[in-house]
């Protein structure tokens, strides 16, 4: 190792919010001009290794050096002042201003005391050639695509003179044409001298850009690699641990003859042509009854926005939807759940758990609502009801009255899970339900799903994770840029196939 | 020490603390403050004198307790209060006729009909409000000042600029009469409390006011539908502002377009704060809310009779308001803890070194 | 490119239409109506008005709100008028009152950001806070009659055959100020981008919390020189002035195209609003038959009326840019 190229070193860095270890013992080096891949699970500790080299968080334990010097960024300015930039998976910028404003806000050329904003324009647009971009520099940013929003971010990130540059995901949302001009633009960054960290979920990605990677896995730092040495396959072993053997043999088993069974299974919920404007093209979809069905696609492919629109909670504005084989109205969340229609949002925090409320009355709500504000249910049966799940789901909260906030991330998914199971859905849709939780509770999920698909429950299962998902669903719609562009069952329920369904190819 | 803690988590418990405390104030400070006489049957005192004054401040509470629950915020009241006394007393009013020579007063319209419209006026004022709010997505500050300037100009249409005095009887009875010796306006409070009430723990109203002010996103996921609870507080906070302009011009036999229910809203959201609810929205409790009334009033009666200048009330209440919403403030209250913390640090080291 | 400045300046060029649909309307209606010295009237009665309402615009574009603006008027006119009537110098007063004014604003300021409260109940307590010390100077009316005051009170500037006040002349300078602020330096940026996106805003490195007590700062200062001209133009004060100013001020710069939701905002667009307001209470005075109350009623309807096009807008917005 030429360790005179050594960029950034980060050593033992350790980092706890209240109880909850985050980063225990991590290190991390970057080199001058290389690309340097950042891969964990959801919940492994990348965003928060980020965040404490960006100033977002305060380091509990460890070093970091910058260029052999020992630095503690406390904010996001102090982070970009001595050269470390990022660009945020949701393009962290201001779409009221302008794009040129988007560069240099905070630093704007100034001329007898006053923005200058003819220079500002002209080294916007310099700033923007660059990267191969030609827009008029003056509009809000809200007036272009995301891609160009994310191109603006790159442009911010390396005008401040920035050795270091971090990109959080920033692939999720662009198509693979934008993916290919950011990969260029990276590689022409890192001939610069720059070094890139680049956390992203694609492993193709990080084969076709990276030079090493560093794995974490729950927190702790698994190992740092060269790209030559780690096949794609160890990376993945190395991501998910240990588990991963016992994962696959623990679950898998009885969706091999799910082939021939589809024909003879009852249909629960047909769509035909359901869409809705801007979100989702229309779309045609069956769901057996007792099967687990996958959305796979990327964040932004769809697949939220098309369980919304089953859920009612999207209007649709095209199409119909037939429960049982009779046609259906659901426009509102409140109509799916009186059809025996179960929803489990995708961010916990903002649309799953009500923090102030206690585990019983989260548990709850949802019958209530469907049994209607007149029909209170009695103190006494809510604790029963509430007891009964936290043993079933094994919750583990030392009572039913705690307030939900106070619970571990896995317990309140599984709060809410039992908010659903207790409303006896005949259709779960679960929009990743494992995201940032241990890996014990993730298998927990996961074989319950089986579980109540076995039972004649039908699932919806959307999730990141394609090994997850290969591991519960019998059945897979794939989805790309808000339209369904495949079903794959059977032999087709592979990691290859899937992939390139999603990116596009063959 | 355990039974203490478990106590002084029951949200009610501060407020009642503070009321205890004013009490105490008021034993050892004012004379004759606790003294009752009765009078003509009725009995007679400061204490009375809270209760009967405070009651248009608590039904206020009520509604604002479940406003404030949902997250939003009614400035609005006081407007809606000068609106109801307007037109309950430009319908009631009462006409001088006489009858056998004998003069005697009479209603323009019956009394009970009166009174109906009255509140049907403040319910659709309520709703306005909620409309803005939960249909339009405005900010409840914003949609509330709208109703809270433009509504003494309502008001002051209504009345066409003058006060209007009444001359009616029996009107009266709700802000100035007794039963059983004790002012009946309590009694109206006291019924508006218990319909409120079996309203919020009988029904999965009050499970969903609070889940809404929690978590709105969640809620609306879970089968809430939250612009409806939002459509239904404001509602319920204009009737029970309706409700309290009919007891204030019924006590002050008038209905004065500018001053009826001047800046009471900071009372009865100050109310509300000395309750313990979050001012975020939440968790609340509307019991506690209307002994926060009780202290407020309490405060006010025993600043004007020690004979402090009353000018200095409202800002002492809006200093109050402040300190309360400060303490709710985590960053404040981290900032103390890190204060303590290190003054903890400072003091183990002191020891060390020693 | 067109298309879209266009589009972004829709809502103001609606208040301009409306301002000129008003002044012809009342033309054509009331003799002695279409006048220059009308015209200029309407900024002397509102000059005031127009004051704060900038700084309202100011703390609007960052997403927050202050309605105590009307209580501050009130307290710096009722303080002043107790002030000079105990024979302080008028130059000392109007700098303690600016320097009042701004302190006001920081302390609601350091709340809000510090101890993240919400600007509502901030400025709330505020507002009864002034009010309550309008009260402890004194409740009943204190006339001013300082030389001094009197004197600007007074004071002419000619502009071709009509005239001006002098505290015209300030409200002026405040918004060509304010344009300068927010369009050419740095902090008027930071707040622009603030209202757009706070989170983003911290990200990019910019100092928001001072940003933000510093808006509210100006706000007060605002407020205060508003309070100024306010006792310049009534030579009073008294405990109930300027009840409700927060809501003209607040729909001046909502009539003006600025967003509720912060991020968008143009003081020019004030100025339209605050002159629209003048035009409507000058057509109910020319009415003659009509309360003065119907002022405030339509100011309220026509805010709510701007609000529902700014919803329209944002909505429509919103769909273009998916």
């Amino acid at each position: 190792m030429k360790s005179e190229n050594t960029l950034l070193t980060m050593k033992n860095i350790c980092k706890y919010f209240t109880g909850v270890k985050a980063l225990v013992n991590v290190d991390f080096t970057l080199r001058e001009g290389e690309i340097h891949a950042l891969m964990g699970e959801n919940g492994a500790g990348k965003s928060t290794l980020i965040k404490v080299l960006t100033g977002v968080e305060k380091l509990d334990e460890g070093e970091i050096h910058l260029l052999g010097q020992h630095v503690l960024p406390k904010s996001t300015h102090e982070a970009q002042s001595i050269g470390i930039s990022t660009v945020y998976q949701e393009v962290n910028l201001c779409s009221n201003l302008s794009v040129a404003e988007n560069i240099f806000i905070g630093r704007e050329p100034m001329k007898f005391g006053r923005i200058d904003w003819k220079t500002m324009h002209k080294r916007a647009r310099t700033a923007l050639e660059k990267l191969n971009v030609d827009i008029d520099v003056s509009q809000t940013l809200d007036s272009y695509s995301v891609a160009i929003q994310q191109m603006v971010a790159i442009a911010r990130a390396v005008d401040v003179d920035a050795k270091v540059l971090i990109l959080d995901e920033p692939t999720s949302s662009l198509d693979e044409k934008e993916v290919e001009k950011l990969f260029e633009i990276m590689t022409k960054l890192k001939n610069e001298g720059i070094g890139i960290v680049f956390v992203t979920h694609f492993l193709d990605q990080v084969y076709a850009v990276c030079d090493r990677i560093t794995v974490l896995r729950n927190g702790e730092f698994v190992g740092e690699y060269e790209i030559k040495d780690l096949p794609k396959v160890k990376l993945v072993a190395k991501m998910i641990g240990k588990d991963y053997e016992e994962l696959n043999a623990s679950i898998k088993g009885s969706d091999s003859q799910d082939d021939e069974a589809h024909s003879n299974k009852e249909v629960f919920l047909e769509a035909k042509q359901l869409g809705k404007k801007n979100e989702i093209e229309p779309y045609d979809v069956i769901v057996y009854k007792g099967e687990v069905l996958g959305l796979a696609g990327l964040l932004g492919s769809g697949r939220t926005e098309m369980a919304k629109l089953l859920f009612g909670a999207e209007k649709p504005d095209t199409g119909e939807l037939c429960l049982e084989g009779s046609k259906k109205n659901i426009i509102t969340p409140l109509q799916a759940i009186k059809n025996e229609i179960a929803y489990c949002p995708e961010n916990r925090k903002i649309d799953g758990i009500i923090p102030d409320l206690s585990v019983r009355e989260n548990i709850i709500l949802a019958l209530q609502s469907k049994r209607g504000w007149m029909k209170y249910i009695k103190r006494s049966e809510q604790e029963k009801i509430a007891n009964d799940y936290i043993k079933l789901l094994s919750i583990k909260t030392s009572s039913a009255e705690k307030m939900v906030k106070e619970l571990s991330g896995g317990n309140q998914q599984k709060v809410i899970l039992a908010r659903w199971l207790l409303t006896q859905p005949k259709l779960l849709i679960l929009d990743e339900p494992t995201r940032g939780i241990d890996i014990g509770t993730k298998t927990e999920i996961q074989r319950l799903v089986i579980e109540l698909a076995n039972k004649g429950m039908s699932v919806i299962f959307i999730s990141s994770e394609l090994d997850e998902m290969l591991r519960t669903c019998s059945r897979m719609v794939v989805l790309r840029d808000r339209v369904k562009i495949a079903e794959l069952t059977g032999d087709k329920l592979e990691t290859n196939v899937i992939m390139n369904t999603i990116a596009g190819g063959n | 020490m355990e039974g203490i803690k478990k106590l002084t988590k029951h949200q009610i418990f501060w407020p009642i603390t503070a009321l205890i405390l004013v009490m105490l104030f008021n034993l050892f400070f004012t004379p004759g403050f606790f003294k009752l006489e009765v009078k003509d049957g009725h009995l007679f005192g400061s204490i009375i004198d809270i209760i009967n004054r405070g009651s248009p401040l608590m039904l206020l509470s009520i509604g604002l307790t479940l406003v404030i629950a949902t997250g939003g915020t009614d400035i609005s009241v006081g407007s809606v209060i000068a609106i109801s006394a307007a037109v309950a007393a430009s319908l009631v009013g009462g006409q001088m006729i006489f009858v056998d020579g004998v003069q005697e007063y009479v209603t323009l319209v019956p009394m009970p009909l009166a009174i109906l419209v009255t509140l049907v006026v403040a319910v659709l004022l309520g709703m306005w409000n909620g409309t803005l709010i939960a249909k339009l997505g405005i900010q409840p500050i914003i949609a509330t000042m709208i109703l809270m300037v433009a509504g003494r100009g309502i008001a002051q249409l209504i009345t066409e600029g003058q006060i209007i005095t009444i001359y009616y009887k029996p009107y009266f009875f709700f802000g100035g009469g007794y039963l059983l010796g004790l002012p009946f306006a309590i009694f109206i409070v006291g019924i508006v409390l218990l319909i409120i009430m079996l309203f919020i723990k009988k029904t999965a109203i009050g499970l969903f006011i609070q889940a809404s002010g929690c978590n709105a996103s969640a809620s609306k996921y879970a089968g809430i539908h939250v612009d409806r609870i939002k459509l239904i507080v404001y509602t319920i906070s204009g009737l029970c502002a309706g409700i309290a302009g009919v007891l204030i011009s019924s006590n002050i036999k008038s209905a004065d377009a500018n001053n009826a229910g001047l800046f009471i809203e900071l009372d009865a959201i100050l109310a509300v704060a000395m309750g313990g609810n979050s001012m975020t929205g939440g968790k609340f409790s509307i019991p506690a809310s209307i002994v926060g009334a009780l202290v407020i009033q309490s405060i006010t009666t025993t600043i004007y009779s020690i004979g402090v200048p009353p000018e200095i009330t409202l800002v002492v209440k809006a200093i109050v308001v402040i300190i309360i919403c400060l303490l709710q403030s985590e960053d404040f209250r981290k900032m103390f803890t890190t204060m303590s913390h290190l003054q903890r640090g400072n003091n183990i080291e002191n020891k060390l070194t020693n | 490119m067109k298309t879209n400045l266009q589009t972004k300046f829709i809502p103001i060029l609606i208040t301009f239409l409306l301002l000129i649909g008003l002044f012809a309307f009342g033309s054509f209606k009331y003799t002695g109506f279409f006048s220059l010295q009308n015209f200029l009237n309407l900024l002397i009665d509102n000059a005031f008005l127009l004051i704060t309402a900038v700084g309202m615009t100011f703390v609007l574009i960052t997403g927050g709100i202050d309605i105590s603006i009307g209580a501050v008027i009130a307290f710096v006119c009722m303080l002043s008028a107790d002030l000079l009537q105990k024979g302080w110098n008028a130059a000392v007063v109007m700098v303690l009152m600016l320097v009042i004014g701004c302190a006001f604003g920081t302390g609601m300021g350091i709340l809000i950001t510090k101890f993240k409260m919400q600007p509502f109940i901030v400025t709330l307590a505020g507002m009864f806070l002034a009010r309550g010390l309008c009260y402890v100077v004194s409740i009943d009316t204190i006339i001013i009659d300082n030389p001094v005051y009197v004197a600007i009170s007074q004071s002419r500037v000619p502009i071709g055959s009509g005239f001006i006040s002098w505290s015209v002349v300030i409200a002026l300078v405040v918004l060509a100020a304010a344009y300068y602020i927010l369009h050419f330096s740095k902090f008027g940026r930071t707040v622009y981008a603030i209202g757009g996106n706070e989170q983003s805003a911290r990200l990019m490195g910019l100092p928001v919390d001072s940003t933000k007590i510093l808006v509210y700062t100006l706000n007060g200062f605002c407020s205060a020189l508003a309070g100024l001209v306010f006792s310049f133009y009534m030579l009073s004060g008294y405990g109930l002035h300027t009840v409700g100013l927060e809501m003209d001020a607040i729909a001046a710069a909502v009539i003006g195209g600025t967003l509720l939701t912060g991020g968008v905002g143009y003081v020019i667009g004030t100025l339209l609003g605050v002159l629209t307001q003048g035009a409507i209470q000058t057509l109910i005075m020319f009415e003659g038959t009509l309360s003065s109350w119907w002022t405030k009623i339509v100011v309220a309807a026509l805010l709510c009326l701007f609000i529902l096009i700014q919803r329209v807008f944002t909505l429509v917005k919103a769909k273009k840019a998916r």
